[in-house]
């Protein structure tokens, strides 16, 4: 499966939801899918999104957080999926979508391609809910329950190691930082 | 246990009285009480953390919601999370506050925590984080203000170092 497949898939409803993506692939094709203020692309800090999506999930409960993450960015951050077993926000999905690699810095190999698996580690984390999606309806359907869930969702994805042709995005990091906020600020007021 | 009850109730209360909402923590001697005093405070949310990194991205998290938030740490947390504050609460312009236990200093018996002590503030300086060393339990709220201010004024981190007069007692 393409990730940009299964994210323009899913993107109707994920227009709707607080979502924060990591760097690189991930962000560039949400992005050209059509920007969004309550979309938040992490360019930097690997591993901390999904941090930032627990800080978000608690502090916003009437609200469906997501996070778009990467193999590499979770194997630098392991001790956050311990972290979100534990408070498991029940509005809270954090979707891995795992290509093996570090695509954007020329596609080294991960862990998650030796056999690291990341849905193992999530459950025996204590995550409830964790599914896998490797097919565009496969993902589309995890995605919905996802939604649907009052409770912690985890989607793991093995997508290709294929990403944009440009990682550029018309949108300054701290323009998309203080448009996000005030978004969020007002969804929460 | 010679970690001071009625100076952690201080600082728990200065943080309470600053509007925090939200503590991300790990379990560190000198903490312990404020960390109790968190985890059986209804109107608190206390997040303990793996290690003190996630605290960056949690508050970040928070801040973007609207909620203020605190990291409680060891210095030793403030140099695992490093990346975390150049990289997203930097980069970012996040209104991050720390409140770090200064272990390491003069007085320490532990042989384990001298060099972490010896090169803090160095760090800060070099991070060109502003801080201040909470020593005086009467201007402990007053300090909690401050600095909670300046970090939401000028949108960056800004650390108070919990020191051992403030913390222990002999």
């Amino acid at each position: 499966m393409l990730r940009e497949d299964a994210l323009k898939a899913v993107y109707p409803r994920l227009k709707s939801q607080v979502t924060v993506t990591i760097m690189g692939a991930v962000a560039v094709e949400l992005y050209n899918l059509g920007h969004q203020p309550n979309f938040f692309y992490l360019e930097h800090g690997m591993g901390l999104a999904s941090s930032m999506g627990l800080g978000l999930a608690v502090s916003l409960p009437k609200e469906k957080v997501t996070v778009l993450d990467g193999d590499g960015s979770v194997l630098m951050n392991l001790g956050s999926l311990s972290t979100l077993a534990r408070y498991r926000p029940p509005n809270l999905t954090h979707w891995i979508f795992d290509n093996e690699s570090l695509l954007s810095v020329g596609g080294f190999p991960t862990a998650t391609g030796t056999g690291t698996d990341l849905a193992g580690i999530a459950e025996k984390a204590g995550a409830e809910h964790v599914t896998l999606a490797d097919t565009v309806e496969a993902a589309e359907q995890a995605f919905a329950e996802a939604s649907e869930r009052d409770g912690l969702s985890i989607i793991v994805s093995k997508v290709e190691a294929i990403g944009p042709l440009s990682f550029a995005m018309d949108i300054n990091l701290l323009e998309n930082r203080f448009e996000f906020a005030r978004h969020i600020q007002g969804l929460a007021s | 246990m010679p970690v001071s009850v009625k100076n952690s109730e201080v600082l728990f209360a200065a943080l309470k009285s600053a509007g925090i909402t939200l503590l991300s923590a790990l379990p560190e001697t000198w903490l312990v009480h404020v960390m109790e005093m968190a985890e059986d405070d209804p109107d608190m949310t206390l997040i303990r953390l793996n290690k003190e990194e996630e605290g960056v991205g949690i508050s970040t998290g928070a801040h973007f919601a609207g909620r203020k938030s605190a990291m409680l740490m060891q210095n030793h947390g403030l140099l695992t999370s490093v990346n975390g504050i150049v990289s997203v609460a930097q980069l970012y312009r996040i209104p991050l506050l720390m409140v770090i236990s200064y272990r390491g200093e003069m007085g320490e018996r532990d042989p384990w925590q001298t060099e972490g002590g010896r090169i803090t503030e160095p760090l800060l300086q070099s991070l060109g984080i502003i801080y201040r060393k909470l020593s005086d339990p009467a201007i402990v709220a007053y300090e909690v203000r401050q600095a909670q201010t300046l970090a939401e004024s000028s949108l960056r981190p800004v650390a108070l170092l919990l020191t051992r007069d403030l913390m222990w007692e002999e």
